[in-house]
């Protein structure tokens, strides 16, 4: 995959339905290419939710591959790290404004019982993610959840969709990207979502405290090796909410953390609570303009920054959640909405997935 | 003219509607607007356009006459650096409106987001104005340097308006119906009562916005308003010297 440094703003949307209903890909390719001229050609992509439920307790690698060889190395260690109970290529069309795809392989795997040792199974799948993106040449990890994938390249995002054949998956969420980078390189490991396990981000706007996020994330042994500010979010979510166990709610106030003029004025048991946040994580504190949807297995999460140097549009309708950078997104293709709102700074919009729903 | 704007690109779109203007067209319908942007953009002849469907962003700007009005929700960047003419809106807007708006009327019915308004401005017989039904984002008259903004809070939604009001605010006017938390107040701007010069001024285009959304005028101007003015002419003429 080519990364030639050009420098190169952005356009997300998402849907979820909460019932856990399967939708297929043709709408929200169609609500990602209203906002077409927010992207600029070099970055599309999709995260899907639910797509997989023959295999549903498997990993899923959606992997990226330069050449035969980073294949073939991956495969050698799929081989010795996890059971592979299936492999295939990951159907696509040729598509007029997606070029030079990498090799696209997907594998469903397994880990070996014995293999754990004392960690736990996603430690185990996070650790051979990191292992793969920086030591195998040339070989990146789209997505590694269950039941989920990343479809993502360098193109417009309604030809990624097309590209990636997206009509033919059924998902109960999908979160979508328009990629115009500014600060880094548009290329395929490169373009959104980025993913680690069940986690997914779709981003607009630019991470300025990357530099201090990948290095209080490396102390954990993440290893950033995407060149986009984006990944940091992925990962710190995986951090705060799955090893750490915040309650979601937490974490996103230790990411979006509240302004100490603000803190200053809350009652004493909220005031030690916000405070701790911020002593306790202030190295996971994003800053800069960010409007993001992050999904995970039981749902959605929309943000943006402190002070909402970003736009974002909320809807819903009947049980489904919607969201996106501009509400024409939205009623492309939901003309008619329950309600309509606009997310204020730093304040999240959840989507879950009814308990009854497995 | 009548437009049937469904799966139309704004560009293609954008040009019927200037070289109609051109050759003398007065009358505008755009259904099935779904996000096209710059509608109105640039246009310089009192010319009338009606929106259908939900309008891009950026709307309007640049604007030198015509009128706009818009059966829905708008979005982000509305009025910008528009110069003259009347923006209706049924519904509420995104972010950024009126950005150095500097001339011209733009009336929305419900909410308006974040950052309105931000750096307005006036000269001599030239004063925007921005009038909001609802309630407002933070940063409402970020660094205004001119115009008069009103804020209605009619929909009793709270807050009224967010943090951070009139912050770098050097010139113009904001009137609020209703009490602002002075702890969301900018460093540069103070609360007061209306004067009678005041009253007159809102009262004139309050009567004229109550007409488009068929507000009641008795009540809106039952309310009490907060007048915003700047403490200084130049907030930050002292930032560099030392």
């Amino acid at each position: 995959m080519k990364c030639d440094g050009i420098p190169s703003g952005c356009a997300i949307s998402g849907m979820m339905s909460e019932e856990g209903k399967r939708i297929d890909g043709s709408a929200i390719i169609r609500s990602i290419a209203c906002m077409h001229d927010r992207s600029n050609g070099l970055g599309g992509g999709f995260a899907a939710y639910g797509i997989y439920p023959r295999r549903r307790d498997m990993y899923a690698f959606h992997m990226m591959y330069d050449n035969a060889q980073a294949k073939e190395n991956t495969e050698e260690f799929f081989y010795k790290y996890f059971n592979i109970d299936k492999d295939e290529a990951i159907p696509t069309r040729k598509q007029k404004g997606v070029a030079n795809p990498p090799i696209l392989w997907r594998y469903f795997l397994e880990v070996p019982v014995n293999k754990l040792e004392s960690r736990s199974e996603r430690d185990y799948v996070s650790n051979a993610v990191m292992k793969i993106n920086s030591d195998i040449e040339g070989s990146y990890v789209a997505s590694s959840g269950k039941n989920m994938g990343a479809f993502k390249g360098v193109g417009y995002p309604e030809d990624i969709g097309e590209f990636y054949k997206l009509e033919e998956y059924s998902a109960y969420i999908w979160t979508s990207h328009g990629r115009f980078p500014t600060n880094t390189p548009g290329w395929w490991g490169g373009a959104h979502p980025f993913t680690l396990l069940d986690w997914s981000v779709v981003h607009n706007g630019e991470i300025s405290s990357y530099g201090i996020n990948k290095r209080y994330l490396e102390m954990f042994g993440y290893k950033l090796e995407l060149r986009t500010d984006t990944e940091v979010i992925a990962y710190l979510f995986d951090l705060l909410v799955r090893s750490h166990k915040l309650p979601v709610e937490k974490a996103v106030q230790a990411l979006a953390a509240t302004f100490w003029k603000d803190i200053d004025r809350m009652e004493p048991q909220q005031k030690k609570i916000a405070t701790a946040l911020r002593q306790v994580y202030g190295s996971a504190l994003l800053n800069g303009p960010f409007s993001i949807i992050i999904g995970h297995n039981r749902g959605v999460i929309g943000l943006n920054d402190r002070i909402k140097l970003r736009p974002m549009t909320a809807a819903r309708k009947d049980d489904m959640l919607y969201m996106a950078s501009e509400e024409s997104a939205i009623r492309e293709i939901a003309p008619d909405l329950d309600e309509v709102w606009s997310p204020r700074a730093g304040t999240p919009v959840f989507g879950t997935l009814r308990p009854e729903v497995e | 003219m009548r437009i049937n704007a469904k799966g139309m690109h704004y560009r293609p779109m954008n040009k019927m509607i200037r070289d109609a203007v051109a050759s003398g067209e007065k009358e505008f319908v755009l259904d099935n607007i779904g996000g096209q942007r710059y509608i109105g953009a640039g246009l310089n002849e009192n010319v009338t356009i009606t929106v259908n469907g939900t309008p891009g962003n950026d709307m309007a700007a640049f604007m030198n006459g015509p009128k706009i009005i818009v059966n829905a929700n708008g979005q982000d960047g509305i009025a910008n650096t528009m110069n003259a003419g009347e923006i209706i809106i049924h519904g509420n807007v995104g972010d950024i409106i009126g950005y150095g708006m500097r001339g011209g009327k733009l009336y929305v019915k419900g909410d308006v987001g974040y950052r309105v308004g931000i750096h307005m401005k006036e000269y001599k017989d030239q004063v925007p104005v921005i009038i909001a039904g609802g309630t407002a984002g933070d940063f409402f008259g970020e660094y205004m340097a001119g115009g008069l903004m009103i804020l209605l809070g009619m929909n009793g939604k709270n807050p009224l308006v967010g943090d951070y009001v009139g912050t770098g605010m050097h010139g113009g006017v904001m009137y609020i119906r209703g009490a602002v938390d002075p702890s969301h107040l900018g460093k540069e701007v103070s609360c007061f009562d209306l004067n009678e010069d005041d009253e007159k001024i809102i009262g004139r285009y309050l009567k004229e916005y109550c007409g488009y959304f068929g507000f009641d005028f008795n009540e809106v101007m039952s309310g009490k308003f907060t007048k915003l003015i700047p403490v200084s002419l130049r907030p930050y003429g002292n930032l560099y010297v030392y």
